[in-house]
C-alpha cells in the first residue's frame, strides 16, 4: 500500500482517487512509481490522455504512485526540451505527446526531436473531417477540389493554428489535387469553437477539424460532411474517406506516450509491458468508448518506425505549407 | 412558457443541499481564485476535472458554474485593493477601483462592484435563459471583417485613458500593441520578436504585464520616492459603505454595463476585456464628474464591473446554445460534459435539459450566494489596507511574485514580471499613462488577426469592410466616437465666439 504521504503529495484528483485502491488483487505486483509529463495544459488532449491513463492504471491497480506535470509552451516543445534533458537514463518517466507537436517542432525550427526520446506507443488517435455548412452549394470533395483548382483564393479554410493537424491536413489535399499548399487561403483560430462559428456562420467556405468538434454539429444537420481523413470507414459514421474520393490523403491525430532518452531495454520494456496491460485491461478500454476515442494501438519497435516516418511525413509538409522559411 | 417550466425543475434540482453545498464550495474556492493573479477559474476548473470521474454531472456543474461566477467576482477584490488584477476582465477596474481605495473609499468601491456583479450577472443570466438562440444566430453573423470593425470600435475607448499628453499616451499604447505582438503568428505559424527564447512563442501574458506595470510598478515608485511614504496608512472614511450619492451615481453604470457586456461576452470572438473598455470609455463619456475619472470615479468601477459579470453570462450561451466552446472556461466545462458520455452540440439543450437547466439555476443561486459573501466581507477586506504602507507593499511584491510564478511555473514570467515592474516605475516618473498598454496589448493582436482573417476571406480586397452592412455601422461608429468630442468642442467654441 501506499504510504499516506504518497497519498497526499498525488494531488487532489490523485488522491480522491488513491482511495479506491483496496479493491479486487491483479496478478502481478503494481509499478511502484510513474511520472507521466504533459506539455501541454491542464483539460487539452494530451491532458485528457495522461488522465485517462491514471484512472485506468489505477483502478486496475497497474502503479502506486502517479503523478502528472505539466509543462505548457509553443506546441509542445518546451515540454519535450525539458523531458529530453532532465530525464535521461531514468525508468518511471513517460511524456505524453502526439502528431501536433511534429507540425509544432518543425514550424518553430526546435532543435528537440520526438525521435530522442524513448517510444513506448501510439495509443489513441482521431481523425480529421472536412465540412461545409449545411446550405453550402458544395456536395461532395469533387466540388470542393473542383472550386480550389479553378481559383484557391475563392476557398477558405477554416481550422486550429497554422502548422497544426487542421493546416496540415487541408495542406496535403491540396497537394494531392495538384494543387500548390502554399495557396490553400487557411484562416486559423486559437479554440474550436470560434472556427466551429465561423464555419457555422456562413464566414468560411470549408472547416477542417477533428471529428470531436465537428461531430456534434454533423448529427444536427448544422454542418455537411466531405470527407474524413480515416484509411476505412468509420463504423456508425457514414462519411466517405478521402481516399474512397479518389484523394490519396490519409491523417490520424494521434496521441502516444514516450520514455526518457537512454533507458536501459529491460527498463523500455517493462514500460511496453505496463501500456499493453493498461490498453488491454477493462477501464482503459471502457474509457474509450465513454470518450469516443478510436483505439489505434500500436507498441514497441513498429511505434518507433511510425514515429519517425511520420516525423519526416510532417515536417515535408509543414515545408510545403510554406511554414519553415 | 416552456422555459419557466424547465427553469422550475432546474431550481427543483439545485435546491437541494447537497447541490447547495457544491455550489457553495464553487464559489468560495472561486472567489479565491479570482484574487489570485495567476490562478484563473479555466486552470482551476482543468485542474479538478478528474472530479467528474467521482461525483454526479449535476453537482460538478454548480460547482463549476459556482467557481466560474465566483472567479469574476473576486477579480476586482484585488484589482481595488491591491492593484493586482486577478484576471484580465478586471484591469480596468483597477484603474479607478484602486484610486478609490487611495482615498479611502474601498468600501464604496468593493461595494458597487460587488452589487453591480450581482445586478449584471442576473441580467446576464436571465438573458441566458431568454434570448440564448436569437443571441447566438445573432452572433454568427459577425465575421473577421465585423470583429474587426468591433476592435476598431474598442480602440476607440484608448483615449479614455490617454491621460493629459496624447503623445504619451499614443506611445504607450504602441508598446503595448508591440508586446502583444510577440510569439507565435497564428496565422502562420511563424515566431516575431522572440528572439530565440522558447518561453516567448506563446506570447506574454496580459496579466503579467499588468501586475508589473500596475503593482510591481508601483511599489518601486514607492520605495524609491520618500516623502510619498509619509502617510502611513490610508485612512478609511467614515463609512465603508455606498452613500447615496453612490448609489444614484452606480445604478445607471450596472445596467448600461450589462447591455453592453451580455452581447459581446455572447459573441464566438467578443471576451470579456472589451465590454469592460467600452463600459469604461462611456461612464466617463457620461459622467457629470468628468474631473474625478482618474482620480476615483464611482462610474469608472460600477460599470466596467457590470460588463464584466454580464459578459460572464454570456460565454455560456454559445456554449449551452449550440455546443460551441469560445472561452478557455467553456472549452474545459465541455471536456467534463465530455466524461460524462456527453458530447455538447446544438442538442444539448434538447438531450440534456435537466442538466443544463440546473447548471442555468445554479448560476443565479451563486450569484446570491456571492452578493451575500461578499457584502460582509467588504468590512474585512478594508482592514487591510490598515496595514502600514511599507509592509502592505511588501506583502503585495511577494503576492504578485508567487501569483505570476502560478501562472506557469516559468522563470522567464518572473524575470518579465520585473522588466516590468521596472518599466511601470519609468513610466511612471517621466509621466507615461499605463493604461494604454494594456488595451494595446489586448486589442493589438486581437484587431491584426481579425484583419488578416479577412485579408484571407477576400483575398486582400480592402472593400470587405465597407460592403458588409453590419461592418460598416460598426466603423461608423468609431469614427462618431473618435470624430465627435473634438467636432463638438470646435462648434461650441464657434457659437461661444
Amino acid at each position: 500500500m501506499p504510504s499516506r504521504r504518497e497519498l497526499l503529495v498525488a494531488g487532489l484528483g490523485s488522491a480522491a482517487l488513491g482511495l479506491g485502491l483496496g479493491g479486487a488483487g491483479a496478478q502481478t505486483e503494481p509499478l511502484p512509481k510513474l511520472n507521466v509529463m504533459v506539455p501541454s495544459g491542464p483539460g487539452g488532449g494530451w491532458d485528457q490522455t495522461a488522465r485517462t491513463m491514471e484512472l485506468a492504471m489505477r483502478t486496475d491497480r497497474l502503479v502506486r504512485d502517479y503523478r502528472v506535470e505539466h509543462v505548457l509552451g509553443a506546441g509542445g516543445a518546451i515540454g519535450l526540451t525539458r523531458f529530453l534533458a532532465t530525464r535521461k537514463g531514468k525508468g518511471d518517466e513517460m511524456l505524453v505527446a502526439g502528431m501536433v507537436m511534429l507540425g509544432a517542432l518543425a514550424a518553430n525550427k526546435s532543435p528537440a526531436k520526438l525521435t530522442n526520446a524513448t517510444p513506448i506507443a501510439r495509443l489513441t488517435g482521431e481523425f480529421e473531417v472536412i465540412a461545409v455548412p449545411a446550405n453550402s452549394p458544395l456536395k461532395s470533395m469533387r466540388d470542393l477540389v473542383a472550386m480550389f483548382n479553378a481559383d484557391p483564393g475563392k476557398v477558405s479554410w477554416v481550422g486550429g493554428s497554422a502548422g497544426g493537424s487542421d493546416h496540415i491536413l487541408a495542406g496535403m489535399i491540396a497537394k494531392a489535387v495538384g494543387g500548390d499548399a502554399r495557396r490553400v487561403a487557411y484562416v486559423a483560430y486559437a479554440g474550436s469553437g470560434q472556427a466551429l462559428a465561423s464555419l457555422l456562420g456562413g464566414q468560411t467556405t470549408c472547416g477542417v477539424s477533428g471529428w470531436g468538434e465537428f461531430g456534434e454539429q454533423i448529427k444536427a444537420g448544422k454542418l455537411h460532411p466531405l470527407a474524413l481523413s480515416s484509411d476505412v470507414r468509420q463504423p456508425g459514421i457514414d462519411v466517405p474517406t478521402l481516399k474512397e474520393q479518389g484523394i490519396d490523403v490519409e491523417l490520424f491525430n494521434w496521441r502516444g506516450v514516450f520514455a526518457a532518452p537512454g533507458i536501459t531495454p529491460a527498463q523500455r520494456a517493462a514500460l511496453v509491458r505496463l501500456i499493453e496491460r493498461m490498453v488491454k485491461g477493462p477501464s482503459w478500454q471502457a474509457e474509450l468508448k465513454k470518450k469516443d476515442w478510436t483505439d489505434i494501438y500500436l507498441a514497441g519497435d513498429a511505434f518507433g518506425k511510425y514515429v519517425s516516418d511520420e516525423t519526416a511525413r510532417i515536417t515535408h509538409v509543414v515545408a510545403e505549407l510554406g511554414l519553415t522559411k | 412558457m416552456e422555459t419557466l417550466g424547465y427553469l422550475a425543475q432546474g431550481f427543483a434540482v439545485a435546491l437541494t443541499w447537497d447541490k447547495l453545498m457544491w455550489s457553495f464550495v464553487g464559489v468560495s474556492v472561486g472567489t479565491a481564485v479570482g484574487v489570485l493573479p495567476g490562478l484563473g477559474p479555466a486552470l482551476t476548473i482543468a485542474l479538478l476535472l478528474p472530479l467528474t470521474y467521482q461525483v454526479d454531472a449535476a453537482s460538478v456543474f454548480m460547482l463549476f458554474a459556482g467557481i466560474y461566477y465566483g472567479a469574476m467576482y473576486g477579480g476586482s477584490t484585488a484589482s481595488i485593493l491591491l492593484n493586482t488584477p486577478g484576471e484580465t476582465a478586471s484591469i480596468v477596474t483597477a484603474l479607478e477601483g484602486n484610486k478609490m481605495a487611495r482615498k479611502g473609499r474601498a468600501g464604496a468601491a468593493l461595494a458597487t462592484a460587488a452589487i453591480g456583479s450581482f445586478v449584471a450577472g442576473t441580467i446576464g443570466t436571465i438573458g441566458l435563459t431568454f434570448l440564448a438562440v436569437p443571441v447566438v444566430d445573432f452572433a454568427l453573423r459577425f465575421g473577421p471583417p465585423e470583429y474587426f470593425a468591433l476592435m476598431v470600435v474598442a480602440f476607440a475607448t484608448v483615449s479614455a485613458v490617454l491621460g493629459t499628453s496624447v503623445m504619451r499616451g499614443f506611445t504607450s499604447l504602441g508598446v503595448g500593441i508591440f508586446l502583444g505582438l510577440i510569439g507565435i503568428d497564428l496565422q502562420t505559424g511563424q515566431s516575431r520578436f522572440t528572439f530565440g527564447v522558447e518561453e516567448l512563442l506563446d506570447g506574454i501574458n496580459v496579466i503579467i504585464v499588468a501586475v508589473g506595470l500596475f503593482a510591481v510598478g508601483e511599489t518601486l515608485y514607492l520605495a524609491a520616492y520618500k516623502e510619498l511614504r509619509r502617510i502611513d496608512t490610508i485612512a478609511v472614511k467614515d463609512s465603508i459603505w455606498m452613500s447615496a450619492a453612490d448609489w444614484s451615481r452606480s445604478w445607471k453604470p450596472w445596467l448600461r454595463g450589462a447591455l453592453i457586456g451580455f452581447p459581446i461576452g455572447a459573441m464566438p470572438a467578443g471576451g470579456a476585456e472589451i465590454p469592460t473598455f467600452l463600459s469604461y470609455w462611456l461612464e466617463k463619456r457620461l459622467c457629470k464628474h468628468k474631473g474625478e475619472f482618474g482620480h476615483g470615479a464611482i462610474e469608472g468601477v460600477a460599470g466596467p464591473e457590470a460588463a464584466n459579470n454580464a459578459s460572464a453570462a454570456g460565454v455560456l450561451v454559445p456554449m449551452l446554445a449550440f455546443g460551441l466552446p469560445t472561452s478557455a472556461t467553456a472549452a474545459i466545462m465541455l471536456s467534463a460534459f465530455q466524461s460524462y458520455g456527453i458530447t455538447p452540440g446544438p442538442q444539448l439543450l434538447t438531450d440534456q435539459p435537466q442538466l443544463v437547466w440546473s447548471l442555468i439555476a445554479s448560476l443565479y443561486i451563486g450569484n446570491v450566494m456571492l452578493l451575500i459573501l461578499n457584502l460582509p466581507l467588504v468590512g474585512i477586506w478594508v482592514q487591510i489596507l490598515k496595514i502600514p504602507q511599507s509592509m502592505l507593499y511588501g506583502a503585495i511584491l511577494v503576492f504578485a511574485t508567487i501569483g505570476t510564478y502560478g501562472i506557469s511555473r516559468s522563470v522567464v514570467d518572473l524575470i518579465l514580471l520585473y522588466i516590468m515592474g521596472a518599466m511601470g516605475f519609468a513610466m511612471r516618473r517621466f509621466d507615461f499613462p499605463t493604461a494604454p498598454v494594456i488595451i494595446g496589448m489586448i486589442l493589438g493582436p486581437l484587431a491584426e488577426q481579425e484583419f488578416r482573417r479577412a485579408m484571407t476571406i477576400s483575398q486582400g480586397d480592402l472593400t470587405i469592410f465597407v460592403t458588409r452592412p453590419l461592418s460598416l455601422t460598426l466603423l461608423s461608429v468609431a469614427a462618431i466616437a473618435i470624430l465627435a468630442p473634438p467636432l463638438w468642442r470646435m462648434t461650441n467654441m464657434s457659437r461661444a465666439r
